[in-house]
């Protein structure tokens, strides 16, 4: 790795870092940040498989309130650089992968406990009036968050590809990263599991039954599924009598059957 | 003493109001949300980051921005994207009690609190629960043969949508004000969110049988074809004949009715790996 390849990386390793807490451009969910990160070391064909394959595994991975997922921003980072410099497969840099987020996800926590700091700064500033004040206290601690994955990169950036690092991943036996590699093709089922049950909505599960069937006895591809999806949210808008409460009730028709109709409904919820 | 001073503002011509520059500042502060999140007051300085254009065009006197300034230093939290209306709401409040009307500062306080707790009912599953997972398995189905437009399909489509509805939605919710909150209270936001949900978890399902992949190579017959091959049977081949997908589908649900039981999905990550390393190990489980 040149010296400037190195600069490059940690700057987009303070990017990535930014762009996972503002989770606005989305640079840090793997399919952007395994590409970038692959280009900038040279070898972006492989960035872009494993960013691929890490995609399908954090498909599901969100913060939610105060709950924090694993973070895909280190893993992203730290496995391509990792998979390129050592020399390793695809698989085994999934097997790598997932760990990391492990770790991020703690680095995060770790952050977001120390930017509490950055908001009594603020409180401070308020109380001035002072507007450069805020800007300064939020602009810092983004910057901050920024060096929760650049700084891991610098290190493993300056380590990767070493003998020792790489003697030290090749001392993981066997049937360690053939198991990670197996579990890679599955483990997505995790995130499935995470948006199904924040959708809250087991009535509408039918749907969930026709896109599975369908897609195990066709050869349609996403985009497909998702005009196909869409129709059918469509459809069901237009025909549920719950958008429709005179319609429903065409003939009786009166203001006071309807409301309880619509609390019927509310009871069938 | 407040009022009569803003009523000889209002007779002398200046009202104020946010001027097209004040609104792409908000547009793009608004990006920054979450900038400095913690676990105190989450996004609250990043709302007030966010807010400081609108204070700046409403209040010109010290005192006045320090009350408007502290009041926007409190505890905010919705989906980063669902802020952007409340901020043009919450700006249309603010600039009609800098107008001098009878506006309380806790009022404008108790509309941000109000509303970030159902747009991020809505938000969530819109965004990270249906967008983002199908934009994402889009470029990744790409990603996986190697096509770079992969990573740029996903990118280009997310940020249009984020980047147009933070626009619109501020624009609308600073335009119409309040007036916005009796659209949304009506059906529109149950539709919205149910209409997502049907979408989302159709191609749930379908992604469900399109990318989990489990491969049970237990073997469970061998014949001796007449030809002198040896055909083998394996426990998976008999389940695709069943249902494709159909391991990947029981796994999902048992992993759905362990996040009900509060296990952390960590853990369940962890789990699958030790069943896989065992599963390998003993030959149950294949590539």
């Amino acid at each position: 790795m040149t010296s400037i390849q190195l600069v490059v990386l940690v700057l987009f390793g303070a990017v990535v870092g930014m762009s996972s807490v503002l989770d606005s451009f989305e640079i840090y969910q793997p399919l952007v940040a395994c590409t970038v990160t692959g280009a900038i070391l040279g070898h972006m064909g492989t960035g872009i498989l494993l960013g691929g394959t890490l995609q399908l595994i954090v498909l599901g991975w969100m913060n939610i309130g105060a709950a924090q997922s694993p973070d895909s921003a280190l893993a992203s980072m730290i496995s391509t650089l990792l998979v390129i410099q050592g020399h390793f497969s695809i698989g085994e840099g999934i097997a790598l992968a997932i760990p990391l987020a492990v770790a991020g996800q703690m680095l995060t926590i770790l952050t977001r406990t120390i930017t509490v700091f950055f908001q009594h700064w603020a409180d401070r500033e308020a109380e001035r009036g002072s507007f450069r004040g805020i800007d300064w206290a939020h602009l810092l601690a983004l910057l901050v968050q920024g060096l929760r994955v650049a700084i891991p990169t610098l290190i493993v950036a300056l380590l990767a590809g070493t003998t020792e690092v790489t003697n030290l991943l090749n001392a993981i036996p066997h049937v360690i990263t053939m198991g990670l590699e197996i579990a890679g093709g599955f483990i997505v089922v995790v995130g499935y599991a995470m948006v199904i049950r924040m959708m809250r909505a087991n009535y509408l599960m039918p749907f969930f039954f026709l896109g599975f069937v369908l897609a195990a006895f066709s050869n349609f591809n996403l985009v497909a599924f998702g005009v196909i999806g869409l129709a059918l949210a469509l459809i069901y808008l237009q025909l549920n009598p719950k958008y429709h409460p005179t319609m429903a009730l065409a003939g009786s028709g009166s203001i006071s059957a309807s409301e309880d109709f619509d609390r019927l409904d509310e009871e069938n919820d | 003493m407040d009022n009569q001073e803003t009523d000889v503002d209002i007779a002398e011509g200046v009202e104020r109001r946010l001027t097209k520059r004040d609104l792409v500042n908000l547009f793009v502060r608004s990006i920054f949300l979450q900038g400095s999140w913690n676990f105190e007051r989450m996004q609250g300085l990043g709302w007030n980051f966010g807010f400081l254009p609108a204070i700046r065009r409403f209040y010109t006197r010290k005192e006045d921005q320090i009350e408007a300034l502290q009041r926007h230093n409190e505890f905010f939290n919705t989906t980063p994207f669902m802020a952007a209306p409340i901020v043009g709401i919450a700006a249309a409040m603010e600039e009609q009690r800098a107008n001098g009307r009878d506006i309380d500062g806790k009022a404008i306080t108790s509309v941000k609190i109000g509303l970030m707790g159902p747009l991020a009912g809505v938000g969530d599953p819109i965004w990270w629960g249906t967008l983002r997972p199908i934009f994402g398995a889009l470029g990744a189905s790409l990603a996986l043969t190697g096509n770079i437009l992969g990573p740029i399909l996903f990118f280009v489509l997310w940020n249009i949508f984020q980047l147009g509805f933070r626009w619109y939605a501020l624009k609308i919710g600073y335009e119409r004000g309040t007036n916005i909150i009796s659209t949304l209270a009506g059906n529109a936001l149950t539709k919205l969110t149910e209409g997502a949900a049907v979408l989302g978890l159709f191609v749930m399902g379908a992604l469900v049988s399109k990318w989990a992949h489990v491969n049970i190579p237990l073997v469970i017959s061998r014949t001796k074809m007449p030809t002198g091959q040896v055909s083998t049977v394996t426990v998976q081949h008999v389940l695709d004949q069943l249902m494709p997908g159909l391991v990947p589908l029981l796994l999902t649900f048992l992993c759905i009715w362990l996040l009900n039981k509060k296990v952390n999905p960590l853990v369940l990550i962890l789990g699958l790996f030790i069943v896989s390393i065992l599963g390998y190990w003993v030959g149950i489980l294949g590539m």
